[in-house]
């Protein structure tokens, strides 16, 4: 990928809301290019979603995470693939990243209640047949995500002014 | 008090105009700040935690006068493969405290009482000070925006007298962003050779410069090695301004003359800073410089953002190609530089710098730092458009 795509990638990641001309000013490119480059790499699938980063505990919205360590048998001819996609279409399931260490799996599970993560957990991730093992931990409390500081954060150490 | 005891060339600098705004803006709550001299951001973790190594293996001791003999190799080779410029790590490398301590005992190192030093402004506020208190007299070298703030050979040419003895130069430029083109610079060692000048040359934003731009570095052009010293550090291209962390270096007379001072004033820069710019050296020559490249990328595009900025709201901006300052001029306002930097921090909360709190020449602008988050630039471009409605 060449440096101008790199450089739209990464002021995106900054704040998805830039605005095209504000791109096209700080690359040094025109507003057609960074429509275009924008275009092709949405095409191309580098960019799948533009999504904010929510601090839900603000939102006044009730939400129980966890992350499931998940040991699984991989299946013959697909590997971890095949697992993965039966995991991957439960709706509970935000993310989910076939690891390196101890287990294969790891999920990020959202739900409304304890109960229902719970449910998740006992009544469909682990009966599956490929399943052999989970570990789920709670998220508690979150303080940083995708390079955002939740609360507190981009504090600036400088004087003011100075030479 | 009696202030007869003060050292009348102490007493003969004024304060510094920029010390007035940082005591008004400190107290503003809500203010976004385009009047820092620093990058934005922190040093990256290797160098940092290369300073936190040597505290835990308990190197807490001085080091030589000179500085650790394999920061001064480190240095050695980097200005060499990356400027062109060679100096010997055993005698002709000095590490101080930052560049502004070796702006200090070069010119004390180097001027006697009346000595006239060169001083193409607008410039660093420290060169007129620091000329004064080492018992010299600064001699304005006006630039201007018409000419992109370049040093005139011509107009340098016409400042000398017999008592002309130092030349300050430092390019690309705080407070202008200017750079120095090669056909220039050679102009200007030309005028230097004729007249047998010595120049201190501050190359501290040489990383700095953008759009395929390179500052050349004085001291690599023909006849200027031996009649200069070139001063640079680690605050601005590697964001490591709390290490205070620079260096000096040139033929081994003038840098035994300038250890001399620094030994007896200093001793030797913090051991753990060295330490950390060492290794800041030596993982750029492994990566490439790519901290360095990083950071000017990223200046570049807030660079772009500002000039757009000032253009949109009909500010006059010569194109700075280097450091990380815009200087817009804010004559067509009628106020200024300083009525207008007050005006627009009590009525828009929003910091600058006066032009004039670097030369006289730099009235009439004011010192505009890009280095801060793109949601603050814009924010504080709204603030500066409608400050300019009210006028």
């Amino acid at each position: 990928m060449n440096g101008f795509k790199q450089q739209i990638l990464e002021i995106l990641t900054e704040d998805c809301r830039t605005p095209l001309e504000q791109i096209a000013t700080m690359t040094g490119q025109d507003l057609v290019a960074v429509g275009q480059a924008i275009d092709e790499l949405e095409k191309g699938q580098v960019i799948l979603r533009y999504r904010p980063i929510i601090n839900w505990d603000r939102a006044e919205r009730q939400r129980v995470e966890a992350m499931i360590e998940v040991k699984v048998t991989p299946q013959r001819d697909f590997g971890f693939d095949a697992v993965a996609k039966r995991i991957y279409r439960f709706s509970e399931v935000k993310s989910l990243y076939l690891m390196s260490g101890n287990y294969d799996l790891l999920i990020l599970v959202e739900a409304g209640t304890l109960k229902e993560l719970a449910q998740f957990v006992s009544e469909r991730l682990s009966p599956l047949e490929t399943v052999t093992g989970t570990s789920t931990s709670f998220v508690l409390k979150r303080y940083k995500q995708d390079g955002v500081v939740f609360e507190e954060g981009g504090e600036d150490g400088r004087l003011a002014v100075s030479p | 008090m009696n202030r007869r005891f003060i050292n009348p060339a102490v007493a003969s600098v004024p304060p510094s105009a920029i010390r007035k705004f940082f005591d008004t803006a400190s107290t503003m709550k809500d203010a976004i700040s385009l009047g820092v001299g620093e990058p934005d951001f922190v040093t990256p973790f290797p160098m940092r935690n290369a300073a936190i190594d040597s505290l835990l293996d308990g190197e807490t001791q001085y080091t030589t006068n000179y500085g650790l003999m394999p920061l001064r190799e480190e240095i050695s080779r980097y200005l060499s493969q990356r400027f062109q410029v060679g100096y010997d790590p055993q005698s002709e490398v000095l590490v101080t405290v930052g560049a502004s301590e070796a702006i200090d005992i070069a010119l004390r190192a180097i001027l006697s009482p009346g000595d006239e030093v060169l001083i193409p402004e607008p410039c660093y506020i420290s060169y007129q000070a620091c000329t004064r208190f080492a018992g010299g007299v600064p001699v304005q070298v006006p630039t201007r925006a018409e000419k992109a703030f370049e040093l005139d050979a011509a107009d340098l040419e016409a400042c000398i007298t017999p008592q002309s003895k130092v030349l300050m130069l430092s390019y690309p430029n705080n407070p202008t962003g200017a750079v120095l083109p090669r056909e220039k610079l050679e102009a200007v060692a030309r005028v230097a050779i004729r007249h047998d000048l010595f120049v201190i040359c501050d190359e501290i934003y040489s990383e700095l410069a953008y759009d395929g731009f390179t500052q050349l570095s004085l001291a690599s052009l023909p006849g200027m090695w031996e009649r200069t010293m070139t001063i640079s550090g680690f605050s601005k291209a590697f964001a490591m301004t709390g290490f205070r962390l620079g260096y000096l270096c040139a033929p081994s007379l003038f840098v035994a003359a300038a250890a001399k001072i620094h030994q007896y004033t200093i001793m030797c820069a913090s051991r753990q800073s060295q330490v950390a710019a060492w290794y800041a050296l030596k993982r750029g020559r492994e990566t490439g410089y790519e901290d360095v490249a990083r950071m000017r990328e990223s200046y570049n595009q807030r660079r772009r953002l500002m000039l757009k900025a000032f253009a949109d709201m009909g500010l006059a901006c010569f194109e700075p190609k280097g450091a990380f300052y815009a200087f817009p001029s804010i004559q067509k306002t009628g106020l200024s530089s300083e009525v207008f930097c007050d005006r627009l921090l009590q009525e828009k909360a929003v910091i600058c710098v006066p032009g004039s709190a670097f030369g006289d020449s730099g009235e009439g602008h004011i010192r505009c730092c890009y280095a801060t988050g793109v949601d603050k630039l814009m924010e504080a471009f709204a603030r500066i458009a409608d400050f300019l409605k009210t006028l």
